[in-house]
């Protein structure tokens, strides 16, 4: 089976100014969540939509779907973890619980504040995924990468060359994103931000899906006001 | 939802932007799209200022084949390969919906197909056998342009269809002539062109001639003028020489210029000038029929396939545009990766 997990676990402490949190925010004429999910909607490849959510906010996104999307078995809102990893954790219990963990499922995560992610994004996702096991959505970096450890000089200056800018999704085969979270020590888990990193962390090819520059990710309130104002250049 | 579409901000100069659209059509997800040549005149720039200030930035290309990712009405299933009309209808007329000013064309006044995804009316997409040559069927909607013609043409025609000839060794002329060979087999399908090594490409023509070297007692019973732009004129001019009382002359090429036409040998004549432009749902649904039934047809239009390019960036999508107009004959077909 093929899941796509929209992780919106987070509470949005970058946006300020706002108690609702960004996914809930508007682009357009709907919440930016709404968007996101519409992109794995259409895609009749996806078996299960798992869109992990605060707590308090379950029963809000099950009203929004209802109303933008209409009722949908294929949707499913649960509560999501403290951190990303743990956010990604609960969305492969549900799985394991409900539809059981077999050698060829994949799960798509994405962030739901990427609502610009493009269809042909999913499909490679979907395609790396099952071929090489793990694969993550990048940029080539543009701007120039500056190392400064110490927040004041500079340590280095890599080759931009070999550098990317990572976006969601990122996809993996779902036992071997399993195994590999089961068999993190205590302190691997603490430094891990993101989960290709698990990959790498254990010696494990995580495949590289080319991403668009349109693919932002809605982090800051410029941000949201930068989308929405590109969404009403494209719509005139 | 929202949408990424790739459109044209200046001439040679593409963008991606955004847009919304509602989920209460047909989602297609484009697979191999063609250049024509009207594409290829706002690419460059080719035309007047104020056509590109109004009509630009937009999505280009207007002949291509999908698979439909989504179907809210049921009609179409997800994984079918299906060709899009680019034509949009939108309210009533008295004539053909190609020819209705209030239709909206792909490509022209409002985006093509360069985008992830295409939202359409259902009756705005025709369903494809799967075995079809993809290459091919990128450019169905021009064959479409010169079905319609040839069927208003055979409903028009009043005199014998011995003899039809053809103006133009191009890709519409190439099409026309092999359309009207399959609908018309005992007719002679005389092609008349300015280039020979484009001329020996017809081989399923009955006779080829260079437009200078034609013979004293050849005449033709219809007209075909494919040819376009300011050398229209000798070719409506060569016809009418050519042509038999009462027979039909059938104008598909496009022109920037007003093209001058010997009324007087019209009226001697008594001619008649059909124009065509741009197609409908039936002509789709018959072309499709039409090469369903006779599946030899590829193997002649597989020979307009001269380039083949594979889009993952807008820079390829650029590149394929110059290849294109560097090409003398054959259709650059873009394999839709972006």
């Amino acid at each position: 089976m093929i899941f796509a997990a929209i992780l919106a676990g987070g509470i949005g402490s970058r946006m300020g100014g706002t108690d609702t949190p960004k996914q809930f925010l508007t682009l357009g004429n709907k919440p930016v969540i709404i968007h996101t999910i519409e992109k794995f909607v259409i895609n009749e490849n996806i078996d299960k939509i798992i869109v992990l959510i605060p707590k308090n906010f379950i029963n809000h996104t099950n009203n929004l779907i209802n109303d933008y999307i209409g009722e949908n078995d294929d949707i499913i809102v649960i509560e999501g973890g403290e951190t990303r990893n743990d956010t990604i954790m609960n969305s492969i219990k549900y799985i394991e619980d409900n539809f059981g963990i077999d050698d060829e499922s994949i799960i798509i995560t994405h962030d739901s504040v990427r609502p610009f992610v493009t269809h042909r994004i999913i499909r490679d996702n979907i395609d790396a995924a099952r071929k090489y096991g793990a694969c993550d959505t990048v940029i080539p970096a543009t701007d120039t990468i500056v190392e400064s450890v110490n927040g004041e000089t500079i340590e280095s200056i890599p080759v931009r060359d070999y550098y990317y800018q990572g976006q969601t999704p990122q996809s993996f085969n779902i036992k071997k994103l399993f195994n590999l979270i089961n068999s993190l020590t205590e302190a691997e888990t603490n430094i891990l931000t993101d989960a290709c990193k698990i990959f790498t962390l254990k010696d494990e090819d995580v495949h590289l899906v080319e991403g668009e520059v349109t693919n932002i990710k809605i982090t800051y309130p410029y941000d949201l006001k930068l989308a929405n104002t590109i969404l009403e250049d494209g719509n005139d | 939802m929202i949408n990424i579409v790739y459109r044209l901000k200046s001439p040679k100069f593409f963008e991606e932007s955004i847009d919304e659209v509602e989920l209460d059509g047909v989602v297609v997800r484009p697979t191999y799209l063609s250049i024509c040549q009207a594409d290829q005149r706002y690419y460059q720039g080719s035309r007047p200022a104020e056509v590109l200030e109004e009509k630009l930035p937009m999505a280009l290309i207007h002949e291509g084949i999908g698979e439909v990712i989504y179907d809210k009405t049921g009609e179409f299933e997800a994984g079918d390969n299906v060709v899009m009309i680019p034509n949009t209808p939108m309210g009533e007329d008295v004539c053909r919906a190609n020819y209705s000013y209030k239709s909206k064309f792909r490509g022209s006044g409002f985006d093509g197909f360069t985008s992830d995804l295409i939202k359409l009316d259902s009756s705005r997409v025709v369903k494809i056998p799967d075995d079809f040559d993809p290459k091919v069927s990128a450019f169905i909607e021009l064959i479409t342009v010169a079905y319609q013609g040839i069927s208003k043409f055979s409903e028009l025609a009043i005199t014998p269809k011995d003899a039809l000839g053809v103006w133009g060794d191009g890709n519409l002329g190439f099409i026309t002539a092999l359309l009207l060979k399959n609908r018309f087999p005992q007719s002679k399908i005389i092609v008349f062109g300015k280039h020979l090594e484009n001329l020996n490409l017809f081989s399923f023509a009955d006779e080829i001639h260079q437009i200078h070297n034609v013979p004293d007692d050849l005449v033709i019973d219809h007209g075909f003028e494919c040819v376009g732009s300011s050398a229209s004129q000798s070719a409506i001019e060569q016809i009418i020489d050519l042509i038999n009382p009462q027979g039909t002359i059938n104008l598909f090429g496009v022109s920037e210029y007003p093209i001058p036409v010997n009324t007087r040998m019209v009226l001697e004549k008594g001619l008649t000038l059909q124009g065509n432009s741009r197609s409908e749902r039936e002509d789709f649904v018959g072309v499709v029929e039409t090469l369903k039934q006779n599946p030899q047809l590829f193997e002649y239009l597989e020979k307009l396939v001269t380039n083949i390019c594979e889009i993952n960036t807008l820079s390829d999508l650029k590149e394929a545009f110059d290849k294109d107009y560097i090409s003398h004959f054959g259709k650059t077909i873009l394999k839709w990766n972006k």
